[in-house]
């Protein structure tokens, strides 16, 4: 007995030098002993990633190859019916706009990947940014304090929101149009004799987020530093990421594959740079929504917290065996819905520089979940990513924009966003099935 | 009767089993783990009643028993889901108490659970390291964690496409070894396996037995669940069976035919074909 254990030591440790050796001299190929035979290796050179690119797209891996497609006829149609919506000016507004309902969207996508919705983050919104109103105009509070305390009480009402979803047991969904009554209810009752509340726009936040704030001060190079810097940290992230899989010998990205992303990436922050610059420059809402974008997306993907929600998200079971805390995960996952929720009513605050009856009312939560499932966030649960937010937001607001530059009634451009809502839906659900279909849903 | 038939032709090989089993137990050192009169209970149910278990390292015990015979619950009591009622648990000679599933873990015990429990939507990497990350500064270390899962799946000899594919990719045999593969992470010395091979493929199957052989020459023991006499023969070292809750016989593999191990399940112990069998081996004895 004891001798067949060293033997299978001994060969183990042999086995485990060549899987060290192994892949230095040929990393796409994993050592022979792991790799099924059955497995189709991707093929060398540009065919290799055009076979592996249809094989995903026929499995049903499509990622945000819809959306793009999506914003590219979008923008062609609007383009051809109005020569202004693909001027500096339309697209700097589309830029502005976006980033209010896409905070709430960010939200939304931790809620996705729960496969849970929250409906009352339009009232949230609505809700921190009177209380926002209130404080700083009917009780002189410092406008700071009030823009900290309106998104604490949206992360209050997440987690509470959480807590009768995680440990009563109440369905997200009721829970949350619960909270969609409710919590304008609130806004409306605070509102009540006023009805407007006017918020001074040169108060520190209010005019951070206005539309005539812009980073640097509308310097030219402000922009161009803001894409510079995106570059460089990739650049930087990954060759650091290839050297350290090359030093543990586990298969790593080729360095081509690492330009040609460098280079799309490059290309398209520096042309919207340029866009924006060529308008007035780059407001501070796009900067704290890319900010937020980038932050979240690293919680998301790098943290244990992140690694929980995806893993709530695939399989409440094993997550639970793995000693995940699934009531906690579920509850902070809301309160931070929550919070974005009213972030994304300070972004509304800043717009208007009013907090009115009407904010976060209609369709902002349907934009905002429209956002997300639009940018490939999966209502099912346990796949997507925060981008989908940037992505959808870029959809939505094209449209809302485009239809507005074409004095389109709102009646009609609740008929196209919920058209083009049912269709990424769709869209979602017969990838899932054909990913199912291909063995990898 | 006719059934019974074979039981007579087989060569006895030191019947009575039970005995030969104890006295092969006895040869080895202090069990990892052992249960002493444990019980449990469950409302109107007396679930466990005086049961004794006891699993050495290098060793395959296979738990047997029918349907309702008490074998889930006396793994989860080994497994901390559920805290027994009487009895004493010994970990290595001393008597510890398993009161939760965090217990069993801090002790050295993994389960494998029969529905595997892993998120099909995170890749094999992932799911081997799910809930005990490897960090660095703080952020998930992902080159490290691949490089080890790799390392094990290779000393495992566990072939999968690639450990970067999500769960939902891989067929039935594949996960089952990435559930075992995973019990593993946390360097267990106890590796309980519920039902590893219901509904694998043949081929599925004999990749899932080999890998418990591997499992016994780590070291570890390992108590397998299963109703599949074949695999228990294959790969056991001894067979624990449980009736009703109740302990119904230890017997070391070599030395028992299928038919005895299966009439201990059922009950058919105390017929007249065993008595006459004692009957004659005690004459013999004599």
């Amino acid at each position: 007995m004891s001798d067949t254990s060293k033997v299978s030591k001994a060969d183990a440790g042999t086995k485990g030098q060549q899987t060290t050796v192994a892949p230095a001299d040929d990393p796409t190929a994993a050592p022979v002993s792991v790799v099924d035979p059955r497995l189709l290796v991707r093929e060398e050179g540009l065919k290799g990633y055009w076979t592996e690119f249809t094989r995903k797209v026929k499995g049903g891996e499509l990622g945000s190859l819809p959306v793009v497609i999506g914003l590219i006829v979008i923008w062609a149609i609007f383009q051809f019916k109005n020569d202004r919506f693909l001027s500096a000016d339309n697209l700097s507004n589309i830029s502005y706009y976006m980033s209010a309902t896409g905070m709430i969207a960010i939200g939304l996508v931790f809620v996705l990947l729960l496969g849970e919705i929250d409906l009352s983050v339009g009232s949230v919104s609505g809700l921190a940014s009177t209380l926002f109103a209130v404080w700083v105009v009917q009780h002189g509070m410092n406008a700071w304090l009030a823009l900290l305390l309106a998104i604490l009480v949206g992360i209050a009402i997440g987690a509470l929101q959480g807590w009768f979803f995680a440990k009563i047991g109440v369905p997200a969904f009721v829970v949350t149009l619960a909270g969609l009554l409710g919590w304008n209810g609130l806004m409306l009752w605070l509102l009540g004799s006023s009805g407007t509340i006017n918020i001074p726009s040169d108060s520190g936040p209010v005019h951070l987020l206005g539309q005539n704030s812009f980073f640097m001060d509308q310097a030219i190079i402000g922009g161009y530093l803001l894409a510079g810097l995106a570059v460089v940290l990739t650049v930087v992230g990954n060759f650091g990421e290839q050297r350290r899989r090359k030093a543990a010998g586990v298969p790593f990205r080729p360095t081509g594959e690492i330009l040609v992303r460098v280079g799309a990436l490059a290309v398209a922050s520096f042309v919207a740079a340029a866009v924006l610059n060529n308008a007035n420059g780059v407001s501070n809402s796009l900067v704290i929504f890319l900010a937020a974008l980038v932050i979240v997306d690293f919680v998301l993907r790098r943290t244990t917290y992140g690694r929980k929600v995806f893993a709530v998200g695939g399989g409440i079971e094993a997550a639970r065996r793995a000693g995940i805390n699934v009531p906690m995960v579920r509850i902070t996952v809301f309160a931070i819905s929550g919070g974005f929720a009213a972030i994304g009513g300070m972004f509304f605050a800043g717009q208007t520089a009013s907090a009115t009856l009407s904010a976060g009312a209609g369709n902002t939560l349907m934009l905002a979940i429209a956002a997300a499932v639009i940018g490939g966030t999966s209502l099912f649960g346990g796949r997507g990513s925060v981008w989908s937010a940037l992505l959808g937001m870029l959809v939505i607001q094209s449209i809302t924009t485009g239809l507005d530059l074409l004095n389109m009634n709102a009646s009609i451009q609740y008929m196209i966003t919920g058209g083009v809502l049912l269709g990424a839906v769709v869209i979602d659900s017969v990838s899932r099935k054909s990913q199912k279909a291909a063995g990898r849903g | 009767m006719l059934k019974a038939q074979p039981l007579r032709a087989y060569p006895k090989r030191g019947i009575p089993a039970g005995q030969a089993a104890k006295e092969m137990v006895n040869v080895s050192a202090t069990p990892v783990l052992a249960l002493r009169g444990v019980s449990k209970r469950f409302g109107a149910v007396q679930a466990l009643t005086d049961v004794e278990l006891e699993v050495h390292a290098g060793e395959v015990v296979a738990l047997v028993g029918d349907n309702g015979a008490g074998k889930s619950t006396l793994v989860k009591t080994i497994a901390g889901v559920h805290p027994i009622d009487e009895g004493i648990i010994e970990w290595d000679g001393s008597p510890v108490s398993i009161n939760k599933p965090h217990d069993a873990q801090g002790l050295g015990v993994a389960t494998v659970y029969q529905d595997l429990a892993l998120c099909d939507n995170l890749d094999v990497v992932g799911n081997l390291y799910l809930g005990r990350e490897l960090l660095r500064r703080g952020i998930i270390d992902e080159v490290s964690m691949e490089q080890k899962a790799r390392e094990l799946l290779n000393t495992l000899s566990i072939r999968i496409p690639s450990v970067r594919i999500p769960i939902a990719s891989l067929s039935g045999g594949q996960r089952q070894v990435v559930a075992i593969a995973r019990a593993l992470i946390g360097d267990p010395k106890v590796v309980i396996l519920d039902e590893p091979t219901a509904a694998l493929g043949v081929e599925q199957t004999a990749q899932v037995l080999d890998l418990v052989e591997r499992l016994r020459e780590r070291n570890l023991a390992v108590i397998l669940i299963s109703h599949n006499m074949a695999d228990v023969k294959a790969v056991a070292d001894t067979v624990a069976v449980l009736r009703l809750g109740r302990n119904n016989g230890s017997f070391s593999v070599k030395d028992t035919s299928q038919e005895e191990i299966i009439s201990a399940i059922t009950g058919a112990t105390d017929n007249a074909v065993t008595r006459r069998a004692g009957r004659r081996s005690t004459e013999a004895a004599k």
